[in-house]
């Protein structure tokens, strides 16, 4: 995917496969995937449970956790001017790199934070390890300028706060400024907000889209929420049980979505400013990845099926600008493959 | 509209916290509420978590008894059921839950499972294996899946299997508990269509909880809207949606992710600061004042009731009042 009209790539994964090794079998969790993150956007990957979502967002720093293991690929990181594959790196630089030029906020801020320290020092310490402060006096108090930048009320107080102390959305909003504290070049939000109440995930996405703006940040955001999609991204890559099956930019993706299988997940998700007679939905269920099926892996759910899904897997290719689909049904008209 | 069902007067449950010998407060997870649900509709309960939309629904099967208030199911108060008629109420009001994980018992086939409630009301099935066989098709399942445990299905298989399971009683009304917040959401659209289905066909009647907007306003005819334990808005589905009265709905309304980028992009957005306070001491007079951009005087003193401002749309709210 080179056509990204003079933006310049920060991530650049290809051809990634990642097994995890348990007594059932191998679980074949990704399969192929290749995606460009590009500087200053926000991408996102979208999928269901089980997808590969969280599997896939975790290569970028190499801490798939056992029994997974990366089998195959490459995660290209472009740190000024140079590149480097993340996956051939030493522990102790991808040390340098997590957390400082990657960092993480994941679904669940109550397991993200500690509960035996002040969210102040918490925040001071990730600075502390990476250097970015020279102690933890001086974190404490770019803490505090960090929780106001999130917009916590009384900062100076809240520092000082266990997280028991702090809400649901508060405590969210401490892991963001966590995530932000050595300004990161690549900020990955895992499901950021599906612990929280409606009216909250709308503040903190207002705060991440707000954030966004102000710093320039890249952001990758995995959702299963098409509504956190539409409002949040600038392209987005749909991924079906361990593929992606297709790729787009995020008004190309709603208004004419390609692959079977995300016009099914459009179609499934009530829209409440829409009237709906029915919800069209997608038969079957997701498949197990011991034994995906072969060709296809939308195949046995999919309404267009043809012999040659059954037996070979699509390869992904080029339907329009910036936009990429895995599927016989595109695979043949030409546009050659990506 | 035809008549109620359901008729609930002056709902509450509070529950005891903290304390050795005394309890230093309670939790008032719901504080006098009233509405109704009539014959065959949908009524949809929202609200964020928290706000009690759990307890009424158990509250009205009674399987929590209310601290004050009276609930009538088909004219008789159920508040005060015993015994035999209790027993008979059970079999016509039942529930589906949110998590088909824990609700089906892992040491149990499919059709143990769905027998077991029939043979507590002993009811005369002439051959079980048909019976059950019969209400598998019913729910998308076939006899195949007879003797299989449910650690052998999916989690949309498994809320078929405890669909299946409360049909076999053929209840009257049925409280659905979130019934797809543990989907995926291609099968979450397969099982609120199977409900729906079954609505039609067996003229069932539901109180359908769910915090998802999009969901609720997909299955339900009424809906309404709880905050920290009162009903602050309630109205036909449409309605609710095109003209929502009450600033939390207009607020909770505004604040779901719309699935389509360019209806986000023109869409009004009204935020609420802050996030929902704790029942156990809620703010006085109205509940939402704390977080409401209208605030007045007279929302910190004093509580507003639920009032009928249009024909069948009603809201608790003094700018209404």
């Amino acid at each position: 995917m080179s056509d990204g009209e003079g933006r310049k790539p920060l991530i650049e994964v290809k051809n990634l496969y990642v097994y995890f090794y348990t007594y059932a079998g191998i679980v074949k969790a990704i399969e192929d995937v290749s995606f460009t993150i590009y500087r200053g956007e926000t991408f996102c990957l979208v999928g269901e449970t089980g997808c590969g979502k969280t599997v896939v967002s975790r290569t970028l720093t190499n801490i798939v956790p056992p029994p997974g293991r990366i089998v195959k690929g490459k995660v290209l990181y472009h740190r000024d001017g140079e590149v480097i594959n993340i996956l051939d790196l030493p522990e102790s630089k991808l040390r340098e790199i997590r957390g400082k030029e990657i960092a993480y906020i994941i679904q669940d801020p109550s397991a993200a934070l500690d509960p035996l320290y002040v969210v102040g020092y918490q925040i001071a310490e990730t600075m502390v390890d990476h250097g970015t402060v020279k102690d933890e006096k001086e974190g404490f108090a770019r803490a505090i300028k960090l929780l106001r930048e999130v917009l916590i009320p009384d900062p100076e107080s809240r520092a000082k706060a266990y997280p028991h102390e702090l809400s649901g959305g508060m405590r969210q909003r401490v892991v963001i400024s966590m995530g932000l504290s050595n300004e990161p070049q690549l900020l990955i939000a895992d499901e950021p907000t599906s612990y929280l109440d409606v009216t909250v995930q709308a503040q903190v996405l207002d705060l991440l889209r707000e954030l966004k703006k102000r710093k320039g940040l890249t952001v990758l955001l995995i959702t299963h929420d098409m509504g956190v999609v539409a409002e949040m991204c600038e392209r987005v890559a749909v991924l079906y049980a361990g593929n992606i099956v297709e790729v787009a930019p995020v008004d190309e993706l709603f208004k004419r979505p390609r692959h079977p299988y995300t016009v099914g997940l459009l179609r499934a998700v009530p829209n409440p400013l829409t009237e709906i007679e029915k919800l069209e939905s997608i038969p079957g269920t997701v498949p197990n990845l011991i034994n995906p099926p072969p060709g296809c892996r939308f195949h046995p759910r999919c309404p267009h099926t043809t012999e040659r899904c059954r037996r070979e897997k699509p390869p992904l290719v080029r339907v329009g600008p910036s936009h990429y689909v895995r599927c016989w049904l595109y695979a043949e008209k030409g546009g050659g493959e990506a | 509209m035809s008549e109620a069902l359901i008729k609930v007067e002056g709902l509450k449950k509070y529950f005891p916290v903290g304390g050795i010998l005394f309890t230093k407060g309670w939790v008032k997870a719901v504080d006098n509420i009233s509405f109704e649900i009539r014959k065959g509709e949908t009524l949809g309960l929202v609200g964020e978590s928290g706000c009690g939309k759990t307890t009424t629904g158990k509250l009205i099967l009674r399987l929590l008894k209310p601290t004050a208030g009276k609930i009538y199911f088909d004219g008789e108060d159920v508040t005060k059921l015993r015994g035999k008629a209790l027993k008979e109420f059970r079999r016509q009001a039942n529930i589906v839950f949110q998590d088909p994980y824990s609700s089906l018992d892992p040491r149990m086939t499919v059709f143990n499972i769905i027998m077991e409630p029939v043979r507590i009301h002993k009811i005369h099935v002439d051959d079980p294996e048909e019976f059950v066989i019969k209400l598998l098709y019913e729910v998308g399942l076939n006899e195949t899946h007879l003797y299989r445990y449910p650690h052998e299905f999916s989690g949309g298989q498994r809320q078929r299997i405890a669909i299946a399971r409360t049909l076999a009683l053929r209840p009257k009304f049925m409280v659905l508990d979130e019934p797809t917040s543990a989907l995926d959401v291609s099968v979450q659209a397969q099982i609120l269509n199977l409900l729906k289905d079954l609505q039609r066909k067996y003229e069932l009647t539901y109180l359908f909880i769910s915090h998802n907007l999009g969901v609720v306003k997909y299955m339900s005819d009424r809906i309404a809207v709880m905050y920290l334990g009162k009903l602050v808005e309630l109205a036909p589905a449409k309605k609710l949606f095109e003209s929502p009265l009450h600033p939390y709905t207009k607020a909770l309304l505004s604040s779901i992710p719309i699935p389509d980028p360019e209806l986000a992009k023109s869409k009004e957005r009204i935020r609420v600061s802050g996030e929902p306070p704790s029942p156990i001491n809620p703010p006085p007079g109205c509940r939402f004042h704390p977080r409401c951009p209208h605030t007045t005087e007279r929302c910190r003193r004093e509580e507003p009731v639920l009032k009928e401002v249009e024909k069948d749309h009603f809201v608790a709210c003094w700018l209404y009042a």
